[in-house]
């Protein structure tokens, strides 16, 4: 008796502490799925993608976009999410020997305009001033949806640029140029109106990393293919097409993300090493001392991929079948009381006859105004105000 | 009125009450009617082995869309229905081509549009400001079709004021509600060609809409895809308006740019897919191939597989046979599970067969210089006997100062006189020139318009980056009732092919047609950009040299110094010197 009560308590302590282990193990869970939940803070993805260059010799550079423009869609991003930039117009350039078509390989591998895509700004729009109205928020009430970036405090927003730069600034279609400056300023305008949660920067010009160099909002993580003093280098020519189709940096990066799907979990740091020097000849370089997470804890997905936020429910929901009570709201149509005609397209007898429509009298304003006031002004200070009896 | 307006439809609504209460199959059938979608393709062979296939969607929806909340949109999309109804729109065109329709060539198009984007719309008398709704248009359709329209402004829209008849039902015409605009340097890609799919009903998933791969479609001589929006009779009373959306979409393809030797055609050689079904809310889906005989030979064009039915039409003047292939007939992918149409030539055609096209004009620039310009219209009428009248519209930028006393039109040798100008100058920055003329050609004559002018100076914010291409001159519109031999017949709207509908007909005896002429490009004295930067350089340094040792001079005043005899420092090295031989300090 006495041996079989310790052997109970023993069990009963043994059972107490597996259940304790469990529950710290249970509370350990949930406690990592809790974390995991506040890692990334974010509830929805942008991305502005900019190609600065015209003219047919910088293929490269909307091949660039595109290809990023393409892993960014691939992996979740919808169009209405995406603000896509281009200069110029490659693919259905007349120099283009397949209309319709930008590769990024040679042999024309990979065509990365493909068969769905959405240019929002083309061409002449693409200048600095609509740049930074699309960042900052600061766009005439007329501009259609297709065309702002509509982002809140919860967004991450991917922002790649390419084109040809220099120490501290960026050219913009051969005729301005946007300023490391002006996009530090612009950076922080979009933190004080909270317009995103974290932002990754990444531009593929030479001496790219001058261009991150001013950033001082916080959240801002920003990588470049080349060091100030650096210039970054195409990486091959097609001779079919007669260009260089990519740069050698968003090659790389292409490659890289062509192996992220939706749910990966590769982190930042890889892609700080996607291009080292032998491949790349330049040397990328990398900023995240803005950045309040580890980069080791930042998903590739959480700037090229897209979040969606999907909730299961088990009860089933049943429509109305019954449309009559909507139906009668409908309004029928009202018949006309005579029948309607189409119009005659060349009246020739009317139009000979018609008049210029005369145009409403408005009253002279401006400078016929002031100078009738001036000619009357002087008139009466020559013969006085008491000659006015005989106009009168 | 809305009193009535209402009373009346209250009435109708409680006759009609009980009918449509119970059985919402009926309300679904009902409703289900209400907006149908027709699908059609027409591949015409052209003269020099070419082949154009023009693709017609018509939607007619029988609502009203100006009144009441129309909140239920099955087939007709939605963005453009909105559009309609919260603009005040009566009638909106919209045409983006690339390339250019060689009339000459291929003779009298079936639809043709200018070469970039071309916008002209008819608004409702009860729009107010017509000019902000119509920026306020230009905006959204930028955004919905991807296209720059948002460069269209006051200084490229005009008002023309006789040419641009609306194509819908009309209760009047007031001119000051249409305006017309034309942007020449847009480029049509596949950016504009996606959302344009997508405002079909099927998308490009199934019907004739599967065809529209972009890497064959752009690969082509002439791609232009509209966009009509009309209202129309209901039906043949008139009473009712139905609102109809015709998406058409023409393209070209040329032997040579398809790097094919033979000029056999068929549906995979030109858009690398064949048909396998009909749109299934379609309720008509038809094939149609221009199997015509040339000079009333036997036929020329061999057309595999063999057509179910023959249609024959008098299209623009002519007699014209159509084999017809119906999708929706189960005859037709009883054989095959797809319909590849293949069109072979019998014997090869020789240039005395090329048909020439009644009316054609072509437009050319000429002159060099600042001062010297000149813009040459040529209209050739080959109508053997018959003198029509045709109306040109013209559209010139500002920049370029037409000189209006030097208008001359002769024709045959002779001065011709237009029975109606309209034209109004353009203002700097703000309007561009407008030239309307309403001309007679006579019978078998080549008539020549031309009017000098001279380049103004823009600023040089005013450029665009690369000023150096040059500057374009939109393409002057014709408008003209081309005479026909044949008679033409009214036809019923709903039996008749969709390409032969497009332009209200009044009599039989002529044919409507609205041709472009080419644009222009233009060069304006470019400036070397570059030269703010080298004055400044220039000016600083000159000042700099000059001005600033010449103040230097002018201002400071001059000492005698004492050589001081120097610290220890220097005492000791010039003993130093000394000893070593060379001179002190």
């Amino acid at each position: 008796m006495a041996a079989a009560v310790p052997a109970v308590c023993w069990v009963r302590a043994a059972t107490a502490l597996l259940l304790g282990c469990c529950g710290a193990a249970l509370a350990s869970s949930v406690q990592d799925q809790a974390e995991q939940f506040f890692r990334s803070g974010h509830t929805n993805n942008w991305a502005v993608l900019v190609c600065t260059s015209r003219f047919w010799f910088n293929y490269r550079h909307v091949a660039n976009t595109l290809s990023v423009y393409r892993s960014v869609k691939r992996l979740g991003i919808p169009d209405s999410h995406i603000v896509l930039m281009l200069a110029d117009d490659m693919a259905c350039n007349p120099r283009n020997p397949k209309p319709a078509t930008v590769f990024s390989h040679k042999n024309m591998e990979l065509n990365v305009y493909g068969d769905d895509v959405e240019v929002d700004y083309r061409s002449y729009e693409v200048t600095v001033e609509n740049f930074l109205r699309v960042l900052t928020g600061r766009i005439p009430p007329s501009t259609p949806r297709s065309k702002r970036l509509l982002s809140d405090d919860r967004s991450n927003i991917l922002i790649y640029m390419t084109g040809h730069g220099g120490n501290g600034f960026l050219k913009f279609q051969d005729s301005e140029e946007i300023t490391n400056v002006e996009l530090a300023d612009a950076f922080e305008q979009m933190w004080q109106k909270r317009r995103y949660n974290e932002l990754l920067f990444i531009i593929d010009t030479c001496q790219g990393a001058s261009m991150y160099e001013r950033f001082y909002s916080p959240n801002i993580m920003a990588l470049a293919s080349s060091q100030v003093g650096e210039d970054s280098l195409s990486h091959q020519p097609d001779l079919g097409i007669g260009v260089h189709l990519m740069d050698r940096y968003t090659f790389y990066v292409l490659e890289f993300l062509e192996e992220i799907h939706p749910a990966s979990q590769t982190n930042m740091n890889d892609l700080f090493q996607v291009c080292p020097k032998s491949l790349c000849v330049s040397t990328p370089g990398h900023r995240t001392d803005l950045f309040e997470r580890d980069p080791q804890n930042v998903l590739i997905t959480d700037f090229f991929g897209s979040v969606r936020k999907v909730e299961i429910t088990t009860e089933t929901i049943s429509l109305d079948r019954d449309l009559a009570g909507f139906e009668s709201k409908l309004l029928k149509d009202e018949l006309a009381t005579e029948p309607l005609k189409y119009a005659e397209q060349l009246p020739v007898a009317q139009i000979i006859h018609q008049k210029p429509k005369q145009k409403d009298w408005h009253p002279p304003g401006g400078f016929i105004l002031g100078l009738w006031a001036l000619i009357i002004m002087v008139f009466f200070k020559t013969y006085g105000i008491k000659h006015m009896k005989h106009i009168f | 009125n809305g009193m009535l307006a209402a009373a009346a439809a209250l009435l109708l609504l409680a006759a009609a009450g009980p009918g449509l209460g119970p059985g919402p199959g009926r309300a679904d059938a009902e409703r289900a009617q209400q907006d149908s979608l027709r699908e059609e393709l027409l591949l015409s062979p052209l003269p020099a082995g070419d082949v154009a296939a023009t693709f017609q969607f018509r939607t007619l929806w029988d609502a009203d869309l100006q009144r009441g909340a129309v909140s239920h949109y099955r087939l007709f999309p939605k963005a453009l229905g909105r559009l309609v109804a919260a603009l005040g729109v009566r009638e909106l065109h919209l045409a983006l081509t690339q390339g250019f329709w060689r009339t000459q060539a291929w003779g009298q198009p079936p639809l043709q549009a200018p070469a970039g984007a071309e916008l002209w719309v008819w608004f409702q008398p009860t729009v107010t400001d017509v000019d902000k709704a119509w920026k306020e248009l230009s905006n959204i359709l930028s955004g919905i079709f991807c296209a720059s329209l948002n460069f269209i402004d006051s200084t490229n829209t005009v008002t023309p004021m006789a040419s641009f008849k609306p194509l819908g039902l009309a209760n009047g015409t007031d001119h000051q509600l249409l305006r017309y605009a034309v942007l020449p340097r847009e480029v049509v890609c596949t950016e504009n060609l996606t959302p344009w799919k997508k405002l079909l009903p099927c998308g490009s998933k199934a019907g004739l809409a599967v065809l529209l791969k972009a890497e064959r479609l752009f690969h082509s001589s002439y791609h232009s895809q509209a966009v009509h929006i009309r209202p129309i009779c209901r039906d043949a009373s008139c009473l009712a308006v139905s609102w109809e959306l015709r998406q058409t979409l023409t393209v070209v393809f040329d032997t040579f740019a398809g790097g094919q030797e033979k000029k056999d055609w068929s549906l995979f050689k030109m858009f690398s897919r064949t048909l396998t079904d009909a749109c299934p809310l379609a309720s008509q889906s038809k094939v149609y191939v221009d199997i015509s005989p040339k000079n009333k030979e036997k036929e020329l064009l061999e057309v595999t597989p063999t057509p179910a039915s023959v249609h024959e039409a008098v299209v623009q003047g002519e007699r014209r046979t159509y084999a017809v292939y119906d999708l929706l007939s189960p005859l037709l992918f009883n054989t095959s599970r797809s319909l590849n149409v293949q069109l072979k030539w019998k014997r090869p055609q020789d240039s005395s067969e090329l048909p020439i096209p009644v009316l054609h004009a072509q437009r050319y620039v000429s002159g060099y210089g600042l001062q010297t310009g000149q813009i040459s219209t040529l209209i050739y009428n080959t109508h053997p006997y018959r003198a029509f009248p045709v109306i040109l519209l013209e559209t010139v930028p500002w920049y370029l100062r037409l000189y209006v006393h030097t208008l001359t039109i002769i024709t045959k040798g002779k001065e011709n006189k237009p029975s109606y100008i309209h034209y109004q100058p353009a203002q700097d920055r703000r309007r561009p020139h407008l030239l309307e003329m309403l001309i007679q050609l006579p019978a078998n004559s080549i008539t020549k318009i031309t009017i000098q002018f001279e380049r103004a100076l823009l600023k040089w914010t005013e450029y665009t980056p690369d000023p150096n291409h040059g500057f374009y001159v939109g393409s002057s519109v014709l408008s003209a009732l081309v005479p026909s031999v044949i008679a033409m017949k009214d036809v019923d709207v709903e039996q008749s092919p969709l390409f032969t509908s497009l332009f209200p007909s009044s009599d039989g005896s002529s044919y409507f047609v609205r041709l472009y002429t080419e644009p222009l490009l233009v060069n304006l004295p470019t400036p070397d950009f570059s030269m703010p930067y080298n004055v400044i350089c220039l000016t600083c340094t000159v000042v700099a040299v000059c001005y600033g040792s010449f103040y230097n001079l002018l201002t400071r005043t001059f000492h005698v110094e004492e050589p001081s005899r120097g610290g220890l420092a220097k005492r000791l090295a010039n003993i130093i010197r000394r000893f070593r031989g060379v001179p002190p300090l």
